[in-house]
């Protein structure tokens, strides 16, 4: 059988980064927890952001780990399809943006 | 989902404390991959655990419910027989006279199930206790016409009434209590506000438990409350004092769930992740006795599904003495977890 190169049991030992840089994976751990502490943007908010950005930068660790984090904060599953289509769509737009740059090459080179 | 037999009616392997008690003590534990309870709290210096000043007197009156909820550690359902007899109650009748503890737990399956309930609700109310508690399912009340007027008994005897509802919403609920169990629920919770419970001057007290509906932990017991209250007086016009968060304990119909889901491993992960040496200090076993349907007393309600008696020379409600009981050591296992995770976890929700 093939390994394969993401395995959900490796998301537990994310803390043990620590281990091989203690200084740099404890200023990132602590930054990582200020970061999602209420603020002016609750952490409810702040959760659904998380679980939106992580479908956008496609990471399996950080989807099961903020759709966690939303079942246990209450966040219902229509909130959460809604914040996965907000970043599609800026991703989608992001993509589709450039076709102005196509468009302004195109017009460029073309007599 | 919500199921349609007690793991003891489908006979499964599970049904057997000591089966139970066999998972939790192998695999994970047992390879040394998480530290096992007693090696945790050894850490803080917190074995062997101790009781402190008894407060809670918990009754389970019976295992026989009207509901088969997926998580339910009891393994209760309208298949279960277990049910205390009047002599038991007789007897703790006895102890509720003389006790310590301040706050008179009643417990099921669901207790009002007991053709004894009301005659003993009378008579322990007569005892002066501060805090008489009933944990309802609330669907008991409109499950039958005799129970109809549960709330009007419970407002008689100024029972405070601490009623599940896993979430405000149709769907989660249903999932885990059964369908038509959220109306129901909504239903049974505007009759106890009608009667005045929860309504201001009365002093009649509704607290909501809170528990997860799948393999995650609760989240902060302030955040949910402020969040049931907005949606239960939104969309019900239902007041309620406060909610109680309680995590589930991987024991029961809880822990096959887990199995069957592929949950098991992760889920006691994030238990012992989030291990709180604090919440050990004021977990309920040490201000808690919790007494079965045939009398024998327990550390904890969830204790008493194991079978894990009190590590006492009283084991049983006939033979009670506080002063020795409270000298005694609490009976652990991995399942503890469930109770210092996070903010902690009792019947009266975080301890922290």
């Amino acid at each position: 059988m093939s390994k394969p190169y993401y395995n959900a049991e490796d998301l537990r030992k994310f803390g043990k980064i620590t281990e091989w840089n203690e200084d740099l994976g404890n200023k990132f751990f602590d930054y990582y927890g200020k970061v999602f502490e209420e603020g002016a943007l609750s952490a409810r908010e702040k959760s659904l952001i998380a679980l939106a950005v992580s479908h956008v930068v496609q990471c399996p660790y950080c989807i099961d780990a903020y759709t966690k984090d939303g079942l246990e904060r209450g966040i219902e599953k229509e909130e959460m399809m809604e914040a996965v289509h907000v970043g599609a769509a800026i991703k989608s737009g992001a993509t589709l943006v450039h076709g102005v740059q196509m468009m302004n090459k195109y017009e460029k080179l073309s007599m | 989902m919500a199921l349609l037999k007690s793991l003891s009616a489908r006979k499964d392997d599970l049904s057997k404390p000591a089966n139970q008690l066999k998972f939790l003590n192998n695999g994970i534990f047992r390879e040394g991959e998480l530290p096992t309870f007693k090696d945790k709290i050894a850490e803080t210096g917190n074995f062997p655990l101790k009781p402190k000043k008894l407060e809670i007197l918990q009754l389970n009156l019976g295992y026989m419910c009207n509901q088969v909820c997926s998580h339910c550690h009891v393994d209760a359902g309208p298949d279960r027989r277990e049910i205390m007899t009047k002599e038991t109650m007789l007897q703790c009748l006895e102890v509720i006279k003389t006790t310590g503890a301040h706050t008179l737990d009643l417990t099921g399956g669901a207790p009002e199930m007991n053709p004894n309930f009301r005659w003993f609700v009378e008579e322990a109310s007569k005892a002066g206790i501060k805090d008489f508690i009933v944990r309802s399912n609330l669907t008991i009340i409109l499950a039958n016409k005799k129970y109809h007027d549960l709330p009007e008994f419970f407002k008689k005897y100024n029972v405070h009434v601490a009623s599940s509802l896993p979430f405000y919403k149709r769907e989660k609920t249903d999932k885990q209590r059964g369908s038509g169990v959220f109306d129901k629920s909504i239903k049974a919770l505007q009759m106890l506000n009608e009667v005045g419970y929860a309504q201001e001057g009365t002093g009649l007290k509704l607290d909501l438990v809170y528990n997860p509906a799948g393999a995650f932990l609760p989240t902060n017991q302030k955040e949910l409350e402020r969040d049931f209250k907005v949606a239960l007086k939104e969309d019900f016009n239902i007041d309620f004092n406060e909610l109680f968060a309680i995590t589930n304990l991987p024991i029961s119909r809880f822990l096959e769930y887990l199995i069957a889901s592929e949950n098991y491993e992760d889920y006691m992960y994030a238990l012992v992740d989030a291990y709180n040496p604090k919440a050990v200090e004021s977990v309920m076993c040490t201000n808690t006795i919790s007494i079965s349907w045939d009398g024998w007393l327990y550390d904890c309600d969830f204790n008493q599904m194991l079978e894990l008696k009190v590590n006492s020379k009283v084991q049983h409600i006939s033979d009670y003495n506080e002063d020795l009981l409270n000298d005694r050591e609490i009976r652990i296992s991995q399942h503890c977890y469930g109770c210092t995770a996070g903010s902690g976890s009792s019947c009266q929700g975080s301890v922290t």
